[in-house]
């Protein structure tokens, strides 16, 4: 877990990401963001603001073509490909817009596999699994398969995946964008509380709304990031 | 639990030499580091996978199963095959050699010299020899008594031949009743005969206790043995045996027509060689030497006829097979690019995206290999059952067939695998749900 605020959980300086040549075309300029440890960020803006392109960075999915991402105080841009998987197995959480459940799995298994490329002991990882699922309010439906649960349910049993690692932070790709508004609601709450428990939380949205719940909102436009509140 | 290590460590990872300031200052090895993966976790991972569709796999790995089934039953059914021609083979032809008058010899009668059988009987690998000759009795007939019965047949023809005293042991013959003639019988040129069971039969002759006799013209010969069967030479059992003197002299006989020899197994090759200098070694070549076909030979013929066919056959399944379980493997690919995005996410290497799918191919090949093997010990087996032969099959064969089949599935899967590895999973997961 993060320890007290020595240095930023997040910390880009000028990044930027290039694509193409011809002509090239830069989804991220110049954007410079920390991210203190328990801090929770809501990034927002319109599609093709460079908001996934971001994340993706964030997450050691994408490298970027400028500046330097440290992630609790690791300067990524020395990494190889295998340690950046590494990385990002120990260090990050994702949730997905469209949940990324193995649809022929349980849920539990689902949640299970985030440990699988950790290196971790198969001993009480079932244990572990099912404690990540209760924190989620989701130990009834341990042995459904995702395809039974509702679209609130598999989120939450994405989170329950996301979080069983414990993550050093928590990357959200538009989580609620296919929730109903009640559903938001209570996956917002979700989210709350894992931040009150010391989760430090990265979130893209362009719901106002969703945005709203963060302790910190920053907004990104054609590549370009902007402090909003 | 060993890790799954650097066996695909150097597939497409960036391994940027690591800057002079790593790692940083503050410190924080255990989360730098590449991720990794337990043999158990990545076997568990491609099961789930292979059997999330059932019946897919199923019909995938019949390609395999077909081919390694062809390929099992080929090999079972031609050693069954060239195991039963050599059985029959060494039976009794295989230690049968014939040695008569070469046909364009240039000698007159007795190209055959009278003392054959004792001159075959020195080498070494005989079992025994004999002469026989069909004996020229012109218009004699046979009979058993010297007044003609107008009311029952009383005269026949019969075949008469000629035999030296090996002949018995040569043609493998058994008594009914009475004795052999020997070398005296030969010698004093005695008229006695064996009769063959079915010429005893028609003279009505039974049993030898009242020393019966017969005519052939007007000698008289005293039966002293009646032949019960013979192994070589059936004609012996419908003839009238006499002894070679006795031929020699009643019917002028000029020379033996041949010589039967019955070699031991495995030595007619070699006897075969030696008999034409053992008999005339001035002249050679004026003997006609009847050897069996080679065993040998019979199972590399069974081999070559039976083999070709059905091997091209297997081959060709299994390639079909392979190309199925490549082209199942790589669509599954592509339905599971999300899975693969996902996979990405939580952490793992190209190398462990790559030996999942590699693992789920070569699993199809290995259960392919199984029923594959099982179902062409099953056609062997049963093909035998139908012909009544014994089944041979190396068991190396079937054992080896799973083996084969990973193989296939691993090189089929090669492709699908490295294609699965080589996504971006920025890529990956945003075309995959």
């Amino acid at each position: 877990m993060p320890d007290g605020g020595r240095h930023p959980m997040i910390e880009l300086r000028a990044v930027g990401r290039r694509f193409g040549t011809d002509p090239p075309v830069d989804a991220l300029l110049d954007v410079t963001v920390e991210v203190r440890p328990g801090d929770w960020l809501a990034i927002v803006g319109p599609s093709g603001s460079g908001k996934s392109t971001l994340l993706n960075v964030l997450g050691l999915l994408d490298a970027p073509t400028a500046g330097t991402y440290r992630l609790d105080g690791i300067d990524v841009a020395g990494l190889s490909d295998a340690q950046r998987a590494g990385l990002r197995s120990r260090a990050i959480g994702f949730i997905f817009q469209s949940f990324h459940l193995i649809a022929h799995r349980s849920v539990l298994e689902n949640v299970a596999l985030s440990d699988v490329y950790r290196k971790s002991p198969r001993r009480h990882r079932s244990e572990r699994a099912a404690a990540a699922l209760a924190k989620v309010g989701l130990s009834e439906r341990a042995d459904f398969l995702p395809t039974r649960l509702s679209g609130g349910e598999r989120q939450r049993a994405a989170i329950a995946r996301a979080i069983m690692g414990e993550p050093h932070v928590l990357l959200c790709d538009e989580p609620t964008g296919n929730l109903d508004s009640r559903t938001t609601g209570a996956i917002m709450d979700l989210f709350a509380d894992l931040h009150r428990g010391g989760l430090t939380v990265v979130m893209i949205t362009h719901d106002a709304e969703v945005a709203e719940r963060a302790s910190r909102q920053v907004r990104i436009v054609d590549g370009r990031l902007t402090e909003f509140r | 639990m060993s890790r799954i290590g650097s066996a695909l460590g150097g597939l497409r990872g960036r391994r940027l030499p690591q800057p002079s300031t790593w790692p940083p200052q503050h410190g924080n090895d255990a989360l730098v580091g590449p991720s990794g993966m337990s043999a158990s976790d990545l076997v568990n991972e491609a099961m789930a996978g292979l059997f999330a569709r059932p019946g897919r796999m199923g019909l995938t790995v019949l390609g395999t199963v077909i081919g390694l089934a062809a390929l099992v039953a080929t090999l079972g059914l031609s050693r069954t095959a060239g195991n039963r021609v050599v059985g029959r083979f060494d039976a009794l032809a295989a230690t049968e050699i014939r040695v008569s008058r070469a046909t364009t010899g240039t000698t007159g009668g007795g190209a055959v010299p009278w003392d054959a059988p004792a001159r075959l009987e020195r080498l070494n690998g005989v079992v025994a020899a004999g002469n026989v000759s069909t004996v020229d009795v012109g218009a004699l007939q046979v009979s058993t008594s010297p007044i003609s019965d107008p009311a029952h047949q009383t005269e026949f023809t019969f075949s008469v031949q000629a035999a030296s005293p090996g002949l018995y042991r040569a043609v493998r013959s058994t008594l009914r009743s009475g004795r052999y003639p020997d070398e005296g019988h030969s010698i004093r040129a005695d008229r006695v005969a064996v009769l063959g069971v079915s010429t005893a039969a028609k003279l009505g002759i039974s049993q030898l206790n009242q020393l019966p006799a017969i005519r052939i013209g007007d000698q008289v010969y005293v039966v002293i043995g009646i032949l019960d069967s013979v192994a070589r030479q059936p004609e012996l059992l419908s003839a009238v045996i006499i002894p070679e003197g006795t031929a020699r002299k009643e019917f002028r006989l000029t020379g033996p027509e041949f010589v039967l020899t019955e070699t031991k197994i495995g030595a007619t090759n070699l006897i075969a060689r030696q008999i034409p200098l053992a008999l005339r070694p001035e002249s050679p070549t004026s003997l006609k030497v009847a050897a069996p076909p080679q065993p040998q030979r019979a199972r590399e013929l069974a081999k070559n006829d039976l083999n070709l066919l059905f091997l091209m056959l297997g081959g060709v399944s299994l390639l079909v097979g392979a190309i199925g379980i490549a082209n199942v493997t790589l669509v599954s690919v592509m339905e599971r690019t999300g899975e693969i995005g996902l996979r990405r996410a939580l952490g793992a290497g190209r190398r462990h995206i790559a030996l999942q799918f590699l693992l789920e191919s070569a699993a199809m090949g290995f259960v392919g290999g199984i029923l594959g093997a099982s179902l062409g010990t099953l056609v062997v087996v049963g093909v035998s059952a139908y012909q009544s032969w014994t089944p041979v099959l190396d068991p190396l064969v079937p054992f080896a067939a799973p083996v084969v089949g990973a193989l296939v599935g691993l090189v089929s899967g090669t492709y699908p695998a490295l294609r699965a590895a080589g996504m971006e999973p920025v890529e990956a997961l945003r075309s995959g749900t």
